[in-house]
């Protein structure tokens, strides 16, 4: 399974589905990371540390730990 | 205005407006752009975040604008969420400006369809009209009104265009009956609801509230909706009603979490509603915004660090350059309002409470000022332009080792100014546990006021070539301490799973000048106000323990001994026994002689116990204190020389050790645990950070002097 933390910078996914627990996944629907949502990488910290990435028009710094709860899939 | 309008109640033409929008959408520059010429704004302060209230006559209407805190979205995440949902469900307003960027539609009406759940009147302010002009976004906000059946206002508030209209409008709502908002869901959702309100108008249920808006309210599982529900007779027959239909729809999202199911319910009305009033005329594909070329530099993995490195420096570096000046004007005001006071009070008891009490206490408050505006002018430029996200990007992946946040740097970094301030940034952390954390170990940076001690004893014990060095380690060693008292609070205190990162990274805007203003002017006065009102409190109680009880006798036949001495040496040396002998009889010397035995394991004595416990009003005093104990009067300072002899000849080397990892590691100073307390959010956490700070400090000061004797010292 294709995880949002695999993907290369500049890549562009599509969100399969959230495995956070559920406060972390308000988090993220608020933000919309959602189902469906399309994500593209921009730019990662050094080792990957944190990564940002583009939702729609909003731009979102994620750690890595959460961006590994995050299932995508290459479109 | 008058004054008296500023308290009066809500009265007929009196309109009281939420200001309610996600972060980033220029709110506040809406309420100063409305208000034009800010009348009053005032703070008045949730837990740790601010509210500002802004009142101002517009006809026949006084209106009081309340601007909440930005909120993505109404979960328990952020204080700002909670302070702006509190007020949302529970304080008394007339309706709700709703702020929205133009140029990201899509996103900030998640919070606008949340915001229909409130069952308030509203208007929405679709902001920020010039940059989408710019970007070639046309919104069509006659069809958008139509659609949401809520009036959308076009305004800029950069600009100023639209705020005439969108004050009419606010009036014009205010005046009809409320309107309920139009939000169409899937077919699914529709049919569950139908079924509950279907339910409801059988039974006639009396509600304030439509039908339909309890209907939502309990499928997505509103809280208050089903407390108030579950006294009510008809509740039997209605939660098996519920339950289907909640599984129904969750069946229908292919989720077992309805919130969820529910968010995506809004993602596609939002869509629905962008696709039919946003034009974007010219696609500008695959062109890199301004703000990407910008992140491409400032977060680059390998420049990225070095550069924000270089920013600090050069704020710090204003600070304490900069700030220096002013600072000499104040502390010359200082002596000579210590002075011209002085002079006018007889009564040596009064005088003394006065000028060395509460004019120099308040003082040493007031001396900060600059440096703390200076700070705050240049946390406030990070932060508007959106710079300081940018920051926790590049510094999370370190800062996480320690249980630390990437934002905790500014902070922390504050603190080797001053504590005060450093505890004030910590606000910039919008979770709890991760602002808690830091508020604990702050106080091991160690702050300016503390400098004077680590070079007095720097200077007592090295040669000058390695007295430098000596106080880096010391300042290293001091965040260092910090750094792993982090990773055991987080181990140990703080334990749990760790807070998610997850931060929007705003556009890059250049900041306005206004709004700089107004947030380092409103934080300054609060600084002056509360760190004033208490330090002035701490300082005449200090004053207090160190000069009562007087012995009369002693007093008089010092004063005799004074009188007949011949030279003026002399004369400085019963002065000085006169004050040695009068502090010991203190009430602050006999507290230092009690507490004696504690502090006999570190192999501090007396005399040095009362220097740190000093040192808890405020870490200046504690050099002072020395000299006076040391039977040098009160005018010391750390590059006394004869301090520095008398210190080397009376206080082995290592309990100097131990009296410096005490003063790395205790208590920070009266006025920063207040600011502290008042940060953290409760007393409570005063005697958590007094037990940690103190027992570290014991621990460590234990170790150091006992490894520093057998290393043979």
């Amino acid at each position: 399974m294709k995880r949002l933390i695999d993907c290369n910078k500049g890549e562009k996914v599509k969100v399969l589905k959230l495995d956070a627990n559920y406060d972390l996944k308000q988090r993220l629907i608020s933000f919309g990371i959602m189902k469906n949502a399309q994500i593209q990488v921009l730019e990662q910290a050094p080792r990957k540390k944190t990564i940002e990435v583009k939702v729609g028009k909003m731009r979102i710094a994620l750690r890595a730990e959460e961006a590994g709860l995050i299932e995508v899939e290459t479109i | 205005m008058n004054e008296d309008i500023k308290t009066c109640p809500i009265i007929a033409n009196h309109i009281k407006v939420a200001l309610v929008g996600q972060p980033n959408v220029g709110k506040s520059m809406l309420i100063n752009s409305v208000s034009n010429a800010h009348l009053h704004v005032g703070n008045f302060s949730g837990v740790t975040v601010d509210k500002t209230e802004v009142l101002f006559d517009y006809k026949e209407y006084h209106f009081t604008v309340v601007d909440l805190p930005g909120t993505y979205a109404f979960t328990d995440y952020t204080i700002e969420e909670r302070v702006t949902r509190d007020y949302l469900c529970a304080e008394n307003y007339d309706i709700i400006i709703n702020v929205i960027d133009s140029t990201n539609l899509e996103k900030n009406l998640q919070l606008t369809a949340e915001l229909f759940t409130m069952s308030k009147k509203m208007v929405i302010a679709l902001n920020m009209n010039d940059e989408a002009q710019k970007e070639g976004i046309e919104v069509n906000a006659e069809y958008m009104s139509e659609l949401l059946n809520i009036p959308c206002i076009k305004v800029s508030a950069a600009q100023k265009t639209g705020i005439e209209e969108l004050i009419n409008t606010v009036v014009t709502v205010h005046e009809k009956p409320k309107q309920e908002p139009k939000l169409i869901f899937s077919e699914a959702v529709e049919e569950e609801t139908e079924n509950i309100v279907s339910y409801l108008t059988k039974h006639k249920y009396q509600a304030r509230n439509s039908y339909r808006n309890i209907a939502m309210n309990l499928l997505k599982e509103n809280k208050r909706t089903y407390a108030k529900l579950h006294d009510e007779p008809i509740w039997t027959e209605l939660q098996p009603i519920l339950i289907e239909s909640s599984k129904h729809i969750e069946l229908h999202h292919d989720t077992d979490d309805i919130k969820e199911a529910f968010a995506e319910e809004y993602a596609s009305f939002n869509r629905g509603i962008v696709a039919e009033v946003v034009k974007q005329k010219v696609v500008q594909k695959e062109v890199k915004t301004l703000t990407e070329k910008i992140d491409s530099i400032l977060i680059h993995p390998i420049y990225g660090i070095p550069i924000f490195l270089f920013l600090m420096w050069g704020l710090f570096q204003l600070t304490f350059v900069l700030g220096a000046v002013p600072m000499d004007w104040i502390n010359s005001f200082f002596g000579w309002l210590g002075d011209a006071v002085g002079a006018t009070i007889t009564n040596d008891d009064m005088h003394s409470l006065i000028v060395d009490g509460l004019i120099s206490g308040v003082g040493a408050v007031v001396l900060f000022t600059p440096n703390i505006i200076i700070l705050f002018v240049g946390i406030a430029l990070l932060e508007s332009t959106g710079y300081m996200s940018r920051v926790a990007f590049l510094l999370d992946g370190f800062f996480h080792k320690f249980g630390l946040h990437g934002q905790s740097f500014i902070p922390l970094v504050t603190g080797f100014g001053c504590s005060i301030p450093a505890y004030m940034s910590a606000r910039i952390l919008k979770n709890d546990r991760d602002r808690l954390l830091t508020l604990f170990i702050i106080s091991f940076m160690s702050c300016g006021a503390r400098l004077p001690v680590y070079v007095l004893f720097a200077g007592a014990f090295f040669s000058e070539a390695i007295a430098g060095n000596v106080l880096f380690i010391i300042y290293i060693s001091g965040a260092m301490l910090g750094l792993i008292a982090a990773k055991v609070l987080k181990m140990t205190a703080f334990k749990g799973a760790d807070e998610p990162f997850v931060m929007e990274m705003p556009k890059y805007r250049l900041p306005s000048v206004k709004l700089i203003w107004h947030t380092v002017l409103s934080k300054t006065l609060l600084y002056l106000k509360k760190a004033g009102t208490f330090i002035a409190g701490a300082a005449m109680l200090i004053w207090f323990l160190s000069n009562y009880p007087h012995n009369q006798e002693l007093q008089k036949s010092y004063a005799l001994k004074i009188e007949q001495a011949k030279t003026a040496t002399q004369k400085t040396k019963l002065n000085d026994k006169l004050a040695n002998i009068n502090l010991e009889n203190s009430y602050l010397g006999r507290v230092g002689k009690f507490s004696e035995p504690i502090f006999q394991p570190l192999g501090l004595d007396w005399k040095m116990a009362v220097a740190l416990e000093a040192g808890i009003a405020a870490k200046e005093v504690v050099v002072s204190t020395l000299g006076v104990l040391y039977s040098l009067g009160d005018s010391v300072n750390e590059t006394n020389n004869s301090l520095k002899e008398i210190i080397r000849k009376n206080i082995p080397f290592a309990s100097a050790v131990a009296f410096i990892v005490v003063i790395m590691i205790y208590l920070p100073c009266f006025a920063a645990s207040i600011v502290f307390t008042r940060e953290a959010g409760g007393i409570k956490y005063f005697f958590y950070m007094f037990a940690f700070t103190s027992i570290a400090a014991y621990v460590m000061a234990f170790l150091a002097y006992h490894i520093t004797l057998l290393l043979g010292y």
